[in-house]
């Protein structure tokens, strides 16, 4: 079986073609040079029931912070907020600041890691012991989200088709659209009670 | 002309057919599935030249013995002639291609503009590919688009034809009537996941799939039985995917070196045994076919036969998938046919004819 077989890769050979000393542009894939290790990224997806938990009361928490956010100013708070999301959700899952999070759709495992950035489901290229087509030391996005997934009380959630990723919206807070999206969806359900009420 | 062929517009070989209710697009694969017929679809072979006349030579092999042609989109990664370009000519000679269009190279502009462009064309199949990754083809070093993927593109396809709406919003003055198709893979992991991911692309839009090689036939068997389960087989036509191996080192090779095609130690050994290798992997192709088209579900097969396209008619013709049906066959027309006897006639019969002689054979 391939699973058996080592897989030697383009990387592989360049690395092994020149000793050590030599210059080599092409040693790793740029996705490799960014993000050496996986560790951290498959603990999150292993304990993505834990993770969906807390941040349903993370985010809840943010919700009932949406008057200081107001007072503040969005704007203003966009970049310190920002600047502890990118690091925080970097760390936890190698988050790429798309903007607009699926994290708890995709099982914990985030989608914008893929070469492919499929934020529906694998492609076909996905190799027999589960390993991305394209990164081949790396485990696929997907594999792990369905792994993800499965451990989760939404684990249907990875059933909705995404739309396409909006790139205006890179580099700025999930955490803060989502709030100031879910204030409003509050405040225009409860507009026409106040006006039935008056 | 003989009598005219069943999925024929009497107007022109290259015009749409009439629209049928309960049809999304004009074309004829999109007939012959909904007929309940077994489809046979096939795949060109894309050139690397600027000459119509290899993209008409490589479809003519085809006549006769396909429903559909697949112009694939720079498959593997590596720069061939686009899928568009090999679209209009096929359309031209009244061919019935199917578009693919991948989203590695191309963004969601281009994309939409590219589907009225093909829609435009007479193109009536279109199917929704994610593409192979860059380091695959020839030029590694090309910057990978993937703006949308492949669901995203299904329901953007979808949205144009059924909603009359680009993405934004703005609106088509006349959507494009196409018949949706989207590949699956059952053989690769996550196992689990694929027939509910089948179910995902068909939310999306997909009305047909053709899937991945298929070399193992208890793995696809299983996998089909997920999907009837789940009801996606009411919902779409499964073109199951087949092709031939040229020999035991091919089989290996590709094992190792294009992910995504799971062939298994058996299929190896058998043509490893073989007295003619290419032989048996067409043997081992039709006996293949033989079993799939047994599977409830399974409405066509898909032969993708990479460099081997002259097996096409003989693995179609062997394992009887046809049942004695013939699918659309380009003829020349009955006035062309005229005149080209006529030229022969005077070229190569060496006779002197009179007009007193041809007023007295015309009476």
């Amino acid at each position: 079986m391939s699973e058996t077989q080592p897989t030697v890769t383009q990387a592989t050979l360049v690395k092994k073609a020149a000793p050590k000393s030599d210059y080599k542009p092409a040693d790793v894939s740029p996705q490799r040079r960014v993000q050496r290790s996986f560790a951290v990224r498959l603990w999150s997806i292993r304990h993505s029931r834990l993770l969906e938990w807390f941040y349903s009361r993370f985010a809840d928490m943010f919700l009932l912070l949406h008057p200081l956010w107001k007072g503040i100013g969005y704007g203003r708070v966009e970049a310190p907020i920002k600047f502890v999301e990118k690091r925080v959700k970097g760390f936890m899952f190698d988050c790429r600041m798309c903007g607009q999070c699926i994290l708890s759709s995709t099982g914990m495992s985030c989608p914008m890691n893929c070469p492919k950035q499929l934020r529906n489901g694998p492609c076909g290229g996905v190799r027999a012991n589960g390993n991305c087509e394209v990164e081949p030391d790396m485990p696929c996005v997907w594999v792990k989200a369905w792994e993800g997934s499965q451990n989760m009380v939404n684990s249907d959630k990875i059933l909705t088709v995404q739309k396409p990723v909006d790139q205006s919206l890179r580099e700025t807070s999930a955490w803060l659209r989502v709030t100031a999206q879910a204030a409003a969806a509050r405040e225009t359900a409860a507009a026409p009670k106040t006006g039935a009420a008056a | 002309m003989s009598a005219r062929q069943r999925d024929e517009n009497p107007a022109g070989i290259h015009l749409p057919l009439d629209p049928l209710p309960g049809h999304s697009s004009r074309g004829r694969l999109e007939r012959v599935l909904r007929r309940g017929e077994f489809a046979v679809t096939t795949e060109l072979n894309p050139p690397d030249s600027a000459d119509p006349e290899d993209v008409y030579n490589r479809a003519k092999i085809f006549d006769g013995w396909v429903d559909a042609i697949n112009a694939v989109d720079a498959s593997g990664a590596n720069c061939h002639m686009s899928s568009v370009g090999i679209c209009a000519l096929l359309t031209r000679m009244g061919y019935a291609p199917i578009m693919q269009i991948a989203c590695r190279d191309k963004n969601r502009i281009a994309i939409q503009g590219d589907v009225l462009g093909g829609a435009a064309m007479g193109v009536a199949n279109m199917l929704c590919l994610t593409g192979d990754g860059v380091q695959a083809g020839d030029q590694p070093g090309a910057k990978p688009v993937f703006d949308l993927d492949s669901m995203s593109l299904l329901e953007t396809v979808r949205i144009m034809r059924d909603n009359g709406k680009f993405l934004s919003g703005r609106k088509l003055t006349t959507p494009p009537q196409v018949f949706l198709g989207a590949a699956v893979n059952p053989f690769a992991p996550p196992f689990d996941f694929r027939p509910i991911h089948l179910g995902k692309k068909i939310a999306a839009g997909a009305q047909f799939v053709q899937t991945q090689y298929c070399f193992d036939v208890p793995m696809f068997r299983t996998f089909m039985q997920k999907a009837r389960d789940l009801g996606h087989t009411e919902k779409v036509f499964v073109l199951c995917g087949v092709g031939p191996l040229a020999s035991a080192k091919t089989a290996k090779w590709i094992r190792s070196n294009v992910p995504g095609i799971h062939i298994p130690d058996a299929v190896i050994k058998r043509l490893e045994g073989a007295q003619d290798q290419k032989k048996e992997g067409k043997q081992l192709c039709i006996d293949i076919i033989n079993e799939v088209k047994e599977i409830p579900g399974i409405s066509g097969i898909h032969v993708m036969a990479y460099r081997q396209e002259e097996y096409v008619a003989e693995i179609v013709d062997e394992s009887g998938v046809l049942k004695g049906r013939q699918p659309w066959k380009r003829e020349i027309r009955r006035d062309d046919q005229m005149v080209a006897d006529r030229l022969d006639h005077i070229l190569h019969d060496e006779i002197t004819e009179t007009q007193v002689d041809m007023v007295k054979t015309a009476h």
